[in-house]
């Protein structure tokens, strides 16, 4: 027997679905807004302005320009994440240019506290620059770190000494 | 070929071929988290080799993109030090390579971040970031097994020793360097070398290991005089694709 595909993420490119279906936008903030509903194709629960990746939009007519950075300068996801702003955009019936913007680099600092908040919902502990505070399962405090490097460029692995559950923790950057 | 050419290739190939060899180990590294660790250095380095090599294209103005200096071009025309194509060897001589480079780079990418080129600035400001994490690991792993069991730290001795005459190359200045540093755009490498034995003595002392007596230093990869062999051995599987169907894409 044949098993059923799984449903594609939502925001990749598997994902057919128009990622907007309202009227051309006539304001950069309408553009933000459609960027602001782009989850990160690796932690799907925080959007790409979350993130705080996206750096400036600028909107002449149809013609809309948008300034990414990359969060580390390898990650794969960079160009997941410029695809699906170029198809959301032209969904939005707009003609986008993507430049990478390498300066000022990225820094978790640009992390929106929502984005903090859902990655510790997530099971992911947020950044913070003495370590993850908490444990994002059981919120004990005595922690160790297994490896600095995790699944993800942006994340190392951690374990709870309290609840034995290992996690991922954001790092700090 | 301009001096700016010769040391933006120089940068991006140090990242280029250090990357590929650490991806060598992926899945055969001695524990998944050492694994993970490694590719993802591994990858920070690619993506420094893309944006090196990508403002060495758009200097030389000739058509060419990062990816054909990094899968067209042949041995001779590489601009790395010979200290980062040394074969893997065990993880003990790999952690030791990354470590001797990963001070060096971080120091010279440290320096890089006030360079008169702006657009280098902002590469170096965006790679030291990564590059100061890969230089903690690299510095704790040498420690820990140089400290460690009597076949960790032989193990890592010998990997010293080994990879001692490879550490010269990295501060030599040759009439490039001297170009740059007139233009203010990278510091001498000479003048990086008191800060890296500084550093290095504090971990391998650390590490209850032996530094070297000689000083005899390898040239000719920085120059491109004389790679060793190992390198046109490592292009050929890096560039494989690009020999055996000239022009894919995808």
């Amino acid at each position: 027997m044949v098993k059923p595909s799984p449903a594609p993420v939502p925001g990749s490119a598997a994902d057919t679905t128009p990622r907007y279906d309202g009227p051309v936008p006539q304001t950069e903030g309408e553009v933000w807004a459609i960027l602001s509903a782009i989850p990160d194709p690796e932690i799907p629960v925080i959007t790409i302005t979350d993130l705080g990746i996206v750096r400036d939009v600028t909107l002449i007519g149809e013609e809309v320009i948008v300034a990414v950075t990359p969060t580390y300068s390898g990650c794969p996801a960079t160009t997941v994440i410029g695809l699906a702003i170029e198809t959301a955009l032209r969904d939005a019936r707009l003609m986008p240019t993507i430049l990478t913007q390498i300066d000022p680099p990225w820094t978790t600092d640009w992390l929106t506290d929502e984005a903090r908040e859902k990655l510790r919902r997530y099971g992911i502990a947020p950044p913070s620059a003495t370590g993850p505070e908490a444990c994002p399962h059981c919120g004990a405090t005595t922690l160790t770190k297994v490896s600095q490097f995790g699944s993800t460029p942006c994340k190392a692995a951690w374990r709870c000494d309290a609840c034995l559950e290992p996690f991922d923790y954001f790092k700090c950057h | 070929m301009s001096d700016l050419f010769t040391f933006l290739t120089r940068m991006g190939d140090n990242t280029l071929v250090l990357g590929h060899r650490l991806s060598e180990w992926c899945g055969h590294a001695p524990v998944l988290e050492e694994d993970i660790a490694l590719a993802n250095t591994a990858l920070d380095l690619i993506g420094q080799t893309q944006m090196w090599l990508g403002l060495a294209a758009q200097v030389e103005g000739a058509g060419r993109s990062a990816d054909d200096l990094a899968m067209l071009r042949d041995a001779w025309d590489f601009r790395n030090l010979l200290l980062v194509e040394r074969p893997n060897g065990d993880f003990g001589a790999t952690i030791m390579r990354q470590c001797l480079f990963d001070r060096f780079h971080l120091l010279l990418l440290d320096a890089l971040t006030h360079s008169t080129d702006t657009r280098i600035a902002a590469i170096a400001a965006k790679a030291v970031k990564e590059v100061r994490y890969h230089a903690d690991r690299s510095a704790e792993l040498v420690i820990g097994l140089g400290d460690g069991t009597a076949e960790s730290h032989t193990r890592m001795q010998t990997a010293l020793d080994a990879l001692w005459p490879y550490v010269g190359e990295m501060f030599t200045d040759d009439a490039t360097d001297t170009a740059m540093a007139a233009a203010g755009i990278a510091p001498l490498p000479s003048t990086l070398r008191a800060a890296w034995d500084t550093q290095m003595t504090d971990i391998l002392t650390q590490a209850t290991l032996t530094r070297p007596d000689g000083d005899f230093a390898h040239q000719g990869g920085k120059n491109g005089a004389q790679h060793s062999e190992h390198l046109g051995h490592m292009l050929s599987q890096m560039q494989w694709l690009q020999r055996a169907y000239p022009g894919a894409t995808w």
